[in-house]
């Protein structure tokens, strides 16, 4: 099989075997039409059409948009650099919880575990941490970014207002997500900044009561947080982001040019 | 010339018949393309003056005549005549006045107007004719209103971008996540508080606000204040424009803001140390446990 016929033969196969592949029924029962994974598509405008239209991609695309809203120096991605980054929070998070029991003092030698016993356990956990903090800065950042395109103004004002929960809840997930290492940092960070909201004038001290699980922070607590943060805030933030990008498209698409 | 169904023929016939006053026979046969009864020619003084008479004894209609009485065109009233004749196979009327300039078929119009026998030039069996009903002016049936915009396939232009942009984003946060590790302190003690201790950076500038407020302003009233004129920004600011140039005082507060979280977010993160004191990072270290397993 060394010789030269032998490689060229082999060669052969492996194409054939491709291309029966790509004309089979199960592929493109796969592929819709239109898809350049597909052996009957060539690069056509109405091909490039299809690949938008005839996926899930339409969900999130429309199948042109402006062509200044395709430069990367008007939105600089940062609004779908925040949603990738949260998509890779909950794939990171889904591999964490594996490992991770909410309870103390299990939590926290959890942790420790991850570093030594589960392979790829501490770059997992590291990508969480700071693909979270980065995603508080793109989300300011987009924000910042949309203020000054002025992208605020009609029609998108109540889109901006989606954008300040979105914001919020960024926060209040990093925030929940704070406390779950159950070290001396995650304790006391989380002390000072609910003592902050226990300030608030009327139901200051009821709403932390609530979010603590008591007057303060308890193993409790951390079940509490620990639900919040991979079940109820997701949750919540998945739908106002399915609000959101459809707001995008329904006011028309990207604003701009300036 | 499609034929009207009589009964919507009737009606209008009688509609017209009482608008001119006259008696309704006249106007249905005048509508029907037919010769007016016999007695219809007094009652009808207008037309009757108009009609002379035909050479061929014949009758005689007054196209010109019809036409401005009626208000239906000239060269429709031909039609009308020369479908019934056709359709009846009697000869068709002698006509007063010009000879239609405009008629239908100039070649089937012109011996019919001197009396010859009707042409028989219908359309061959099994073919539909179309008349022209009407000319509606050129227009959108649906307005848009949109101008016609400048635009580019989202693939792959778009997704060529933001499959990039993604690619580079996963390779920075491997890369810093294969070097850094995030911090695992030692395990939580209620007993014992780290000094100084310090809320999540991005909380950090509220943090700093507490040095300088009570803790009900800057906890909580300038938090919810904040969030709230955030929220209400599209609200308030009336000014359509977006360019830069119309907005100054837009941008300048909303800078100021930024400038000012981020300044005090800083400030809390690098130059507070314990009792949440002063200090200079430089001189004294960094009282930053977010970042400490890079730092040290
Ligand atoms: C989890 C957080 C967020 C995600 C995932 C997100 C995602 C996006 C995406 C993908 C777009 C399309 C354009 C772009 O990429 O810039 C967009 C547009 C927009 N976002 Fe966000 N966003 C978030 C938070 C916010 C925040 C905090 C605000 C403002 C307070 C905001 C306001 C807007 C507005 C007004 C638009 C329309 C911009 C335009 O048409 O130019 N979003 N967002």
């Amino acid at each position: 099989m060394a010789d030269e016929n032998g490689k060229g033969g082999v060669l052969t196969a492996v194409k054939g075997m491709g291309s029966h592949l790509r004309n089979s029924q199960v592929w493109n029962s796969i592929f819709r039409p239109g898809s350049p994974a597909r052996a009957d598509s060539g690069d056509t405008p109405r091909n490039r059409a299809y690949v938008v239209m005839n996926n899930v991609l339409y969900h999130l695309h429309p199948v042109k948009v402006k062509r200044h809203g395709v430069k990367l120096s008007y939105t600089l991605c940062l609004g779908g650099l925040s949603f990738f980054l949260f998509i890779l929070l909950t794939v990171t998070g889904i591999f964490l919880m594996f490992y991770y029991r909410p309870t103390s003092p299990a939590a926290y030698f959890d942790l420790q575990a991850l570093a030594t016993d589960v392979a790829f356990g501490q770059l997992v956990r590291n990508m969480h941490r700071w693909g979270a903090h980065l995603m508080v800065i793109t989300v300011f950042l987009h924000m910042t970014r949309v203020f000054y395109h002025g992208a605020y103004k009609p029609p998108r004002e109540f889109n901006w207002v989606v954008g300040i929960i979105l914001l919020l809840l960024t926060l209040l997930l990093s925030f929940t997500g704070y406390l779950l290492p159950w070290d001396q940092l995650a304790l006391w960070a989380v002390t000072v900044g609910s003592n902050m909201g226990a300030y608030a004038p009327v139901f200051g001290e009821q709403v932390s009561f609530i979010l603590v699980g008591g007057v303060q922070i308890t193993a409790d607590t951390l079940l509490r947080f620990y639900v919040l943060h991979v079940l109820f805030l997701p949750f919540v933030i998945t739908i106002f982001m399915a609000v959101h990008f459809w707001r995008v498209r329904k006011d028309g698409g990207i604003s701009g040019p300036l | 010339m499609a034929q009207l169904p009589e009964n919507l023929l009737r009606r209008s016939a009688e509609a017209r018949a009482k608008a001119d006053g006259r008696p309704f026979e006249v106007v249905m046969a005048e509508m029907k393309g037919e010769a007016p009864p016999a007695g219809a020619a007094a009652a009808a003084p207008a037309a009757a003056a108009a009609a002379p008479v035909a050479a061929a004894g014949g009758p005689v209609r007054d196209l010109d005549a019809e036409s401005a009485k009626f208000g239906v065109r000239r060269t429709l009233l031909e039609r009308g005549m020369f479908a019934r004749a056709r359709k009846d196979g009697t000869a068709v009327p002698a006509m007063a006045g010009a000879v239609a300039a405009a008629a239908p078929a100039a070649g089937q119009a012109a011996p019919a107007a001197v009396g010859g026998p009707p042409p028989v030039s219908g359309p061959p069996p099994g073919v539909r004719t179309q008349r022209l009903l009407t000319v509606v002016k050129a227009g959108a049936i649906q307005g848009t209103t949109r101008e016609p915009q400048d635009k580019v396939n989202v693939w792959p232009h778009l997704l060529a971008i933001e499959f990039v942009a993604l690619l580079v984003m996963l390779a920075l946060l491997t890369l810093m996540s294969a070097f850094i590790d995030a911090p695992l302190l030692e395990f939580a003690n209620f007993n014992e508080q780290p000094n100084p201790s310090k809320a999540p950076w991005y909380f950090l500038g509220l943090q700093e606000l507490l040095a300088y407020f009570d803790p009900q302003v800057a906890g909580v009233l300038l938090p919810t204040f904040g969030m709230i004129a955030l929220m209400f920004i599209p609200y308030v600011d009336r000014n359509p424009s977006v360019r830069p140039s119309d907005r100054k005082l837009a941008i300048a507060i909303f800078t100021v803001f930024f400038m000012a979280s981020s300044i005090l977010t800083i400030f809390g993160s690098f130059f507070r140390g314990p009792g949440f004191n002063f200090v200079f990072p430089w001189r004294d270290g960094i009282f930053f446990d977010d970042l400490k397993t890079l730092l040290e």
